[in-house]
């Protein structure tokens, strides 16, 4: 199988296991082989490739950390990182995809969740026929999910769910959604928010997409509309409780995020140098004048350094010593690099750059949105400043 | 049922190869080594039949140095249940040797079905499958594009010039195979994990005196730039002049 050539200036090869490196190359060839060949279109014409659902789901990539039991890999973080990068090398909308199913759905039903409500979704989710999104985010409430309008009364064997949801991943063509909602908590007397499972077809439920992106086009992102959608009882997340439940998520997505747009970067980068030394200007390669080096040092050295930060997250985590700030950092520094190199990337590549010809701006756009979602950089800069100092500096 | 799989570890086809200093070798330095593309049929063929059966064993083979233990655990990951290394430094030993080394192997495992790739990426020599089955007394069928088993007989259907010939071989056979039998699996997270505990048992083999002698190996002459003789329907009697007094091909 065709071996795309890897960004292990460092030795990076050196600080995995063996089973790491075979899971990033068997991930890796696939993306190659089967995905990359069909994102392009799936950009243009703004759709998931679905058809790629039951091959990530045979791969094992859908909850890739959890146990076997439930029928996943049970594979450690870094592996699953490093499932990520490659993922994002393809289409940052391709890792969307599997963060979602995977660190924001799987993983609070697995954590969150009844042994019913386990047994019942997770190997099916595994499998890919259950698909899975994640609402939290709300029109008028983004980077403060703390304030949501969205709640939750409790009636006659169950619960009954009013609000909107937005910039839902995967929300129109999932099958379950976990939906955070504010309920009235009688133990603390005053509301707390909590995780419910509303599936696909329940009275006043419906998920429009939202069009017309310019960015992450080959992921599908919607609405979630809840109009007295009743619950049952069993469909409530036990143990979600509190707004630490969906930011728990939220930081075992990240750190997959962490990796992954060191995929998009490795992607630009490997352009660029390609580019750089094909394309003559002024009678030689591009890639000769000092120039076009700086920009080419810089975003190897970038890369480097991010990778060595994702992986040393990963580490933290198997030890169990990895803190959501840890994961901040590591989010913020590597989406704000990625970035800049797709941004560079795309200068280097001049006109050609625009064009679907190469991947450039298509991961350019993306990283947009990545750098925005999951925390925004600038509230992933809060959480490391709060940190250091002590002071919380969200609000006034 | 046993069935056994034989792969051949050869450099990447992305690679840039260069030739060693003996002027005979490849020169190992900055290659990329993977499983010879037609042998993943092989393995994809056989784990195939396994899970129709629903049991049996599958055992991969390769001969080789040190290094093939990675495609070997590679083909563990895909599936296969165990492996055995032929360990044996010589640098492209003869198909005979090699033949002869896998038989002895594979005799005392007494498969039902030899896969093996039609030809490997490297010599693409095509000759250790048919060797291998004449030194087994078992019959073979080269080039398989379609596997069907059916009791204890194997349809098999090969692209010849201009259409399909359709081949029925009896158990126990050696299969060699052709790009386009199947679509190899990726190796699984699970498979990958689970490889790690599976056996890879290494036995050093003497391959005996070479049959053939490789003499020398050279790298084909470089090809010269291209030329641009024009654009647009001008150029078309300089380009025709050109292919047929310069090029010489119409
Ligand atoms: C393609 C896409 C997919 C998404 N998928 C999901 C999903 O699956 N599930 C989900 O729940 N959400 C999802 N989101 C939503 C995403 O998490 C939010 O967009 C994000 O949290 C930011 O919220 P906002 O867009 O409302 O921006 P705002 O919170 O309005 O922020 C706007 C700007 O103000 C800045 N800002 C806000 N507060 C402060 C402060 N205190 N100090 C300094 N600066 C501040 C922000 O950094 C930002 O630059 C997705 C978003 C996109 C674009």
């Amino acid at each position: 199988m065709a071996r795309a050539t890897r960004t292990d200036f460092y030795d990076f090869d050196s600080l995995l296991t063996e089973e790491e490196i075979a899971i990033r190359d068997a991930v890796g060839d696939w993306v190659d082989e089967r995905f990359l060949p069909l994102v392009e279109k799936a950009y243009d014409d703004a759709y998931f490739p679905t058809e790629v659902i039951p091959e990530l789901a045979e791969m094992g990539l859908f909850g890739a950390t959890l146990p076997e039991k439930y029928g996943c890999a049970g594979v450690g973080p870094v592996a699953y990182g490093l499932t990520m990068q490659e993922l994002e090398r393809g289409d940052s909308g391709l890792r969307s995809f599997a963060s979602v199913q995977g660190a924001l759905c799987m993983y609070p039903i697995f954590e969150y969740g009844s042994e019913e409500q386990r047994t019942k979704w997770l190997p099916r989710m595994a499998k890919g026929e259950v698909i899975g999104c994640f609402g939290l985010t709300e029109p008028d409430f983004g980077s403060d999910p703390g304030g949501m309008i969205t709640r939750a009364k409790k009636v006659d064997g169950g619960y009954v769910l009013n609000g909107a949801k937005m910039w839902i991943t995967n929300g129109t063509v999932a099958d379950l959604a976990i939906v955070w909602a504010k309920l009235f908590d009688e133990a603390k007397g005053r509301e707390s928010i909590a995780g419910f499972l509303v599936e696909k077809g329940t009275k006043g439920y419906s998920a429009p997409e939202q069009k017309r992106k310019h960015s992450l086009r080959a992921s599908v992102t919607s609405e979630l509309v809840l109009q007295d959608v009743f619950v049952p009882e069993g469909n409530r997340l036990p143990e979600g409780n509190g707004l630490k439940a969906p930011l728990g998520c939220l930081t075992q997505a990240r750190f997959g995020i962490a990796f992954g747009v060191v995929g998009a970067a490795m992607a630009c980068f490997e352009s660029s140098v390609a580019y750089s030394k094909n394309r003559v200007m002024f009678g030689k390669p591009i890639g000769g004048f000092q120039l076009v080096q700086a920009e080419l040092a810089k975003m190897h050295t970038e890369i480097i350094k991010a990778q060595l930060l994702a992986l040393q997250c990963g580490r933290m985590k198997e030890r169990g010593v990895c803190k959501p700030e840890h994961v901040s950092m590591a989010k913020r520094n590597n989406c704000e690099i990625a970035l800049e190199i797709a941004r560079r990337a795309r200068d280097i590549h001049g006109a050609n750059g625009i064009t679907s010809e190469y991947p450039i701006m298509r991961h350019m756009n993306n990283l947009e949105s990545v750098k925005t979602y999951e925390g925004t950089h600038n509230i992933h800069t809060l959480v490391l400043g709060e940190n250091i100092t002590g002071i919380a500096a969200y609000r006034g | 049922m046993l069935q056994v799989v034989c792969i051949k570890q050869v450099p990447d086809t992305e690679t840039r190869v260069k030739v060693a200093g003996d002027g005979r070798t490849l020169d190992p330095t900055g290659v990329t080594w993977v499983m010879n593309p037609f042998d993943e049929f092989a393995v994809e063929g056989a784990l195939q039949v396994k899970e129709k059966a629903g049991a049996g064993e599958v055992v991969v083979i390769s001969l080789g140095g040190a290094g093939v233990q990675t495609t070997l655990r590679n083909s563990l990951a895909m599936g296969a249940d165990r492996a055995i290394h032929l360990k044996n430094d010589t640098a492209a030993p003869d198909s005979l040797a090699v033949a002869k080394a896998l038989a002895a192997a594979i005799r005392e495992l007494n498969p039902q079905l030899v896969w093996l790739g039609k030809s490997a990426s490297d010599d693409d020599a095509a000759q250790v499958g048919p060797m291998l089955s004449e030194l087994l007394g078992l019959p073979c069928v080269t080039v398989a594009a379609s596997f069907a088993l059916e009791g204890t007989v194997a349809k098999v259907e090969r692209e010849i010039e201009g259409g399909r010939e359709q081949i029925e071989v009896p158990l126990p056979a050696v299969i060699t195979c052709d790009k386009g039998l199947n679509q190899p699996r990726y190796p699984s997270l699970k498979g990958i994990m689970a490889a790690k505990k599976k056996t890879i048992e290494e036995r050093a083999i003497d391959l005996g005196a070479a049959h053939v002698e490789l003499v020398a190996l050279e790298l084909p002459p470089a090809r010269a730039a291209g030329r641009i003789v024009g654009e647009g329907a001008a150029a078309v009697p300089e380009l025709v002049r050109a292919l047929r007094e310069d090029a010489k091909v119409i």
